[in-house]
């Protein structure tokens, strides 16, 4: 009897802790999609206010040109693409503002100055919208290796998230 | 040195010998690398672009060298070549408030970001009083770009330097001299369409030779040879503009089997001034040069066997070399430099109100 009773212990306990690590291990992949999902909307941010920028007329034809190219490229490729156009449009943008000079030239003009701070603002999101998606994804791995999560199948065919890989430098000019 | 740059530095030497000064702007790597006269325009940075990693030139450093170079240069005109990429070209076009006058050198392709967006080059481009293309090929794209109605001025060949050029014996061959002159790597220029043509050629005339000139790699370009062929073959390397000559004068055809991306074929102007009857693809631009066919034979672009057909028929009749030749004699004056420079003179006159010819 009393074997009885510790043995339903012992398998109350354990499905207890089962229902709770999956729980979590669910709640860690969708945080995984939430953060995709905003660092998607901040880069979508961040190629529009390029845009923007870049078909504005406050910057000279040649960066206007590379700076709409860019983004264009990173609006319309396909997800097998992605990171690479997100990478030169951060690349693109470096070169364009690589001096605090043309910050500052366009600071003296009021439109000039809303466009640039919007490249700016996005800039700065999508380079910590980055960092928090890793970061959680990096989690997310670690619990799914987990001895205990393998064993009992917890991850169930939810995908292995994969951390975003571009570049995401923010020109220094905007790291202001 | 590319077409253009070549274009643009013997351009400045005939304003030179007609009494005008001239300054020109060019990007390069390293500012040595220039030659002299020309001002350093900063170092061009890889990106992609447009679809492939380009060589561009822009940001603020170096429109701040263009707008210095601009204001420092007291210039009564200032003439861009290919203003419609992130280039020092734009950024003068941008920065200018002397009188522009713009030549178009390529058929481009046009980014697919900036058909959206045509908004940003518009205004500048506006600003070209007179704008210039080089070939039909190139007036064609820049009128469905850009509209209007372009001035059509060939690029320049100093005819007298290739009708004169002294020969290259040891290329003779007695079964005939072919020759070809491009960089051997780049595929759009046609090499491995020649090499392809070149064992019929050799199995109808079995004394003839192939003389390939220009930069890239000679072993992996022989290695589309078969070993029986190969002894008919000599690579020559890069050459400088005084081999070339030579080898273009000792030479009884000329191929030019690109395969695109061509908009001018100044090197087929320069093998007829020399006296080469030229073979060419059937590309816009090169139809336009041999006259339809009737100063240089055409074949379909890329296909060896008909070109094979051609070079065979050409090295068997001497008659219809003569023929060509003479054709293509009457059809070098065009694009001498004294006749292109005059042309364009007559452009910046119209363009500043006023005649700068001495």
């Amino acid at each position: 009897m009393e074997v009885v009773v510790v043995a339903l212990a012992v398998l109350a306990l354990l499905a207890l802790v089962l229902t709770w690590s999956a729980g979590r291990l669910d709640h860690l992949h969708t945080r995984v999609e939430r953060m995709a999902a905003t660092l998607d909307a901040e880069l979508l941010r961040r190629s529009a206010a390029t845009l923007d920028l870049a078909t504005s007329g406050v910057l000279d034809p040649a960066t206007s040109m590379v700076l709409a190219d860019a983004a264009h490229r990173a609006r319309t490729v396909g997800p097998a693409q992605r990171e690479e156009a997100e990478s030169a449009l951060t690349e693109a943008l470096l070169v364009a503002f690589a001096d605090d000079a043309q910050v500052d030239t366009l600071d003296r003009d009021a439109e000039a100055r809303t466009l640039v701070a919007e490249v700016a603002t996005t800039s700065r999101r999508v380079q910590t919208a980055r960092r928090l998606h890793n970061d959680t994804v990096a989690v997310t791995r670690a619990r799914r290796r987990a001895r205990f999560v393998r064993a009992f199948h917890l991850a169930g065919r939810a995908s292995v998230p994969e951390p975003a890989e571009f570049d995401d430098r923010v020109p220094a000019a905007f790291a202001r | 040195m590319g077409g253009v740059q070549a274009h643009i530095r013997d351009f400045a030497a005939e304003l030179g010998s007609r009494g005008h000064e001239t300054s020109i702007l060019a990007p390069a790597d390293d500012e040595d690398d220039l030659p002299a006269g020309v001002v350093w325009g900063g170092r061009p940075i890889s990106l992609p672009y447009n679809g492939s990693v380009a060589r561009l030139s822009f940001g603020p450093v170096t429109a701040g060298r263009v707008r210095r170079w601009l204001g420092a240069g007291d210039f009564d005109l200032v003439h861009v070549h290919q203003p419609d990429s992130p280039s020092l070209s734009i950024l003068a076009v941008w920065a200018a408030e002397q009188p522009l006058v713009g030549t178009w050198h390529m058929a481009t392709d046009r980014s697919r970001a900036l058909v959206g967006f045509s908004g940003i080059l518009r205004p500048s481009l506006e600003k070209v009083a007179a704008r210039i293309a080089v070939s039909e090929a190139a007036r064609t794209t820049l009128v469905s770009h850009l509209g209007g109605d372009p001035v059509l001025i060939p690029n320049g060949v100093h005819v007298a330097t290739y009708a004169h050029a002294p020969g290259w014996d040891e290329l003779r061959a007695p079964g005939g001299t072919v020759s070809f002159l491009g960089r051997l790597d780049e595929p759009r220029k046609g090499l491995p369409v020649l090499l392809a043509a070149w064992p019929a050629v050799l199995d109808a005339c079995p004394g003839a030779r192939l003389v390939v000139a220009g930069p890239g790699d000679v072993d992996e370009a022989a290695s589309l040879l078969a070993d029986e062929v190969r002894p008919s073959v000599r690579f020559l390397g890069r050459v400088s503009d005084e081999d070339k000559a030579r080898m273009l004068a000792s030479s009884d055809v000329y191929v030019g089997p690109h395969t695109g991306g061509e908009s001018f074929g100044i090197v087929l102007v320069e093998a007829m001034a020399a006296g080469a009857v030229v073979v060419a693809s059937d590309l816009p631009a090169f139809r336009d040069v041999l006259a339809e066919g009737t100063a240089g034979r055409l074949f379909p672009t890329g296909d060896a066997e008909a070109l094979a057909g051609v070079v065979v028929g050409l090295l068997a009749d001497a008659d219809a070399r003569r023929t060509l030749r003479d054709a293509a004699r009457r059809r070098v004056p065009r694009y001498d430099w004294s006749t292109v420079t005059e042309q364009v003179l007559e452009v910046y006159d119209l363009v500043l109100g006023r005649r700068v010819r001495r």
